[in-house]
């Protein structure tokens, strides 16, 4: 579904992603993880098609098709979604009106007829109750107002709504409860299915407890050093990134 | 002291005016013969306004002191109903007096749902048939003496609408008056004048609206005179789609009684060069005034808003906001001038000024100017400039909405503040649906 070859990019005179490769299947769930300042946030963000980087190097193809090429809401319509790790709050947007435009756009784009205001409701109105998405809330203007946690389940629903085939969760696990990070997950967990993929990015392993990736890789310094399977994931946990950081520097050049 | 372009133009005002006296209307009246000898004088020697008077700084009005209006005719004849619903909001269930170049339009109005006791009726009418009224109050309120456009209203006006609201009436349906345009190739003037007189312990809501009919050019000089009762409240709009040729100058010029209230509601969309000059006097105690306001301009438009709160009473409160969306060319002046003065102790008085710049090109000129003469008082204000938010527009982008339909949604937004305060289900209908199609049609003049 998802082939990144060699993807650098870089903003202003910053180089953060120096070369990454990954390969995502369909049905198949990875998590990246790595420290802080590695890249992972800015290659969820390459892909959602955020024009303050700029690729200088490498491919990304979607389906067969060059992803980079794409407005971001040409990925969007063709599957591409991003929760974003801290979702933006756009006073005078209605959170409902919001979310219908972003459906119907993409059901003009597959030619499907657009939803109106009534029934738009009873689409969303089962994925509300299940990710705890109360009334008050989708009629706020978009995550004006709203708790961290609030902002976090707000992006699970709309990525609920939106039904994508690539979803990509930046540290969407950040700043939440236990009780929140359980209903995302059951938001997440639902979303699963043969015909669609994945990309968790985390920091920590807390989050994988509950959605468990079949892949795990490690970011670090704009590449991808490290992958494997879940056990990975627990190993970094104990052990930290230094361990790694280390054994990559001693273990120079790493080829993959 | 007017230059010298200006003083000869000035000139063929002061010449036409004897000629025409005595078409405008009230003719043979000595009160007003005496008011309007009094302000063409004053016009004589007040001038145009220079940009060396720091009230019109930014506003250079010789482009218009220099194209030779004639006094527009009555051309109403030529306006089928159908024009009508091209430009303004449904205003079907309103009283409505309807004004072609200035001249009122009885085929195009309609009185329905007046109280007992309301007058609403064309000035014209209104010098035969309530004189001692506007001998009383006519030129009361908006003083000419500093003011060269009302001085040149006050000796040329022709006609507008007098309302008269009595005492303990209050009603639902608004009272509209509409002012339509239509120049033909020879640039007119018109100068509509409004008196609304609204008693004690009475609710009204008046919309004034000033649209083009075409793409002609002329200019439209309007004063409007209010005087808000004890207790009282009149929520007032204006609604403001001149022609993109066009000249517009407005004044409206408030006086406010105690515990009254006014809440005014400014939308300038159209015309070439606008200037408005808002003035409340908060003149007894408790009064409560609210100033919202909206400009959308485009291309190399100009609108200049120019608000003078003035507290002159204690316990007074005042809201003030006003919000432009900049694009192409366009400029932009906000003035927001508040005075306390010594008696207005406990005045609460907050203003704010937030603009948008769609274009690199576009300007915005804002001044606050705060004049207190109380200590105690609570004051404030605030002014923004800003441009679309990226990331919100990422945001939207990166949920399907395409690039022009986010663009569209954020400015949208930005109107919020202002177009959910009116309280006109139809001139909110009307604001957001117009605002859209010129947001498209500046989309694609800029391609």
């Amino acid at each position: 579904m998802l082939e990144i070859k060699n993807l650098h990019a870089r903003t202003g005179d910053n180089e953060i992603l120096k070369g990454v490769d990954l390969r995502v299947g369909t049905g198949e769930v990875h998590a990246i993880m790595g420290p802080n300042g590695s890249g992972k946030s800015t290659l969820a963000q390459v892909l959602a098609g955020r024009d303050i980087y700029q690729v200088t190097a490498g491919k990304v193809s979607y389906e067969g098709k060059d992803l980079l090429a794409l407005a971001p809401e040409d990925r969007a319509r063709e599957g591409v979604f991003l929760a974003f790790q801290y979702p933006v709050e756009i006073p005078g947007v209605n959170n409902m009106y919001f979310l219908r435009s972003a459906v119907n756009a993409t059901r003009q784009h597959r030619g499907l007829p657009e939803f109106d205001a009534l029934d738009f409701l009873a689409f969303v109105k089962e994925k509300m109750k299940s990710l705890g998405i109360d009334d008050d809330l989708v009629n706020r203007a978009v995550n004006v107002g709203f708790s961290g946690g609030e902002k976090k389940r707000n992006e699970v629903f709309q990525m609920a709504v939106l039904e994508p085939k690539l979803a990509i969760l930046d540290e969407t696990d950040s700043g939440l409860d236990i009780d929140a990070l359980k209903l995302v997950a059951t938001g997440v967990n639902a979303l699963r299915s043969p015909d669609r993929a994945i990309i968790v990015v985390t920091h920590y392993q807390r989050l994988l407890n509950f959605i468990v990736p079949d892949f795990v890789h490690v970011l670090s310094n704009g590449r991808i050093v490290k992958s494997g399977g879940k056990e990975l994931a627990i190993e970094l946990e104990q052990k930290g990134y230094v361990w790694l950081e280390e054994a990559v520097e001693s273990a120079q050049p790493v080829t993959f | 002291m007017p230059s010298i372009g200006l003083a000869e133009q000035q000139d063929v005002y002061l010449s036409s005016f004897a000629l025409v006296e005595h078409e405008l209307g009230g003719s043979g009246t000595p009160w007003l013969h005496e008011l309007r000898q009094e302000a063409i004088e004053r016009f004589a020697e007040l001038g145009f306004p220079s940009t060396h008077l720091e009230e019109w700084k930014q506003t250079n009005v010789a482009p218009l002191a220099k194209i030779p209006f004639r006094l527009a005719e009555d051309g109403h004849a030529g306006v089928a109903p159908e024009a009508l619903e091209r430009v303004t909001f449904r205003d079907s269930f309103c009283s409505r007096l309807a004004f072609v170049n200035g001249h009122f339009s009885p085929e195009l109005s309609h009185l329905s749902g007046l109280p007992q006791g309301v007058k609403v009726a064309s000035l014209r009418t209104a010098f035969a048939q309530d004189e001692k009224a506007l001998e009383e109050h006519l030129a009361r309120y908006a003083p000419f003496d500093r003011q060269a456009f009302v001085a040149l209203n006050t000796a040329f006006m022709q006609d507008g609408a007098f309302v008269e609201v009595p005492r303990g009436t209050v009603f639902q349906t608004p009272i509209h008056l509409l002012y339509l345009s239509t120049a033909g190739d020879q640039p007119t003037v018109s100068h509509p004048r409004n008196l609304i007189l609204v008693g004690p312990h009475s609710q009204v809501s008046l919309i004034e609206s000033y649209f083009g009919l075409d793409s002609s050019v002329y200019l439209t000089n309007a004063v409007t005179e209010i005087a808000v009762a004890d207790n009282s409240q009149l929520d007032h709009y204006k609604l403001q789609q001149e022609s993109e040729q066009a000249f517009h100058i407005s004044t409206l010029q408030v006086r406010l009684a105690s515990t009254s209230r006014f809440r005014s509601h400014s939308i300038s969309l159209g015309g070439a060069l606008v200037r408005n000059n808002i003035r409340p006097v908060l003149d007894a105690e408790g009064a409560e005034c609210t100033l919202n306001g909206l400009y959308q301009v485009a291309n190399r438009q100009h609108v200049d808003n120019h608000t003078t709160l003035d507290h002159a009473k204690p316990h007074g409160t005042s809201r003030e906001l006003y919000k432009g969306i900049l694009s192409g060319q366009a400029t932009a002046v906000f003035n927001g001038r508040i005075i306390v003065r010594k008696d207005a102790q406990k005045t609460d008085a907050i203003q704010r000024n937030k603009n948008l710049l769609l274009s690199e090109n576009a300007v915005i000129d804002t001044k606050p100017q705060l004049e207190i003469y109380a200590n105690d008082v609570r004051c404030t204000h605030g002014a923004t400039i800003g441009q679309l938010d990226q990331e919100a527009m990422f945001y939207l982008r990166s949920r399907g909405i395409g690039e022009q339909a986010a663009r569209h949604l954020l400015i949208a937004a930005f109107a919020t503040e202002i177009v959910d305060g009116i309280k006109i289900e139809a001139v909110r209908d009307w604001l957001k649906a117009t605002m859209t199609a010129r947001l498209f049609e500046n989309c694609s003049a800029a391609l």
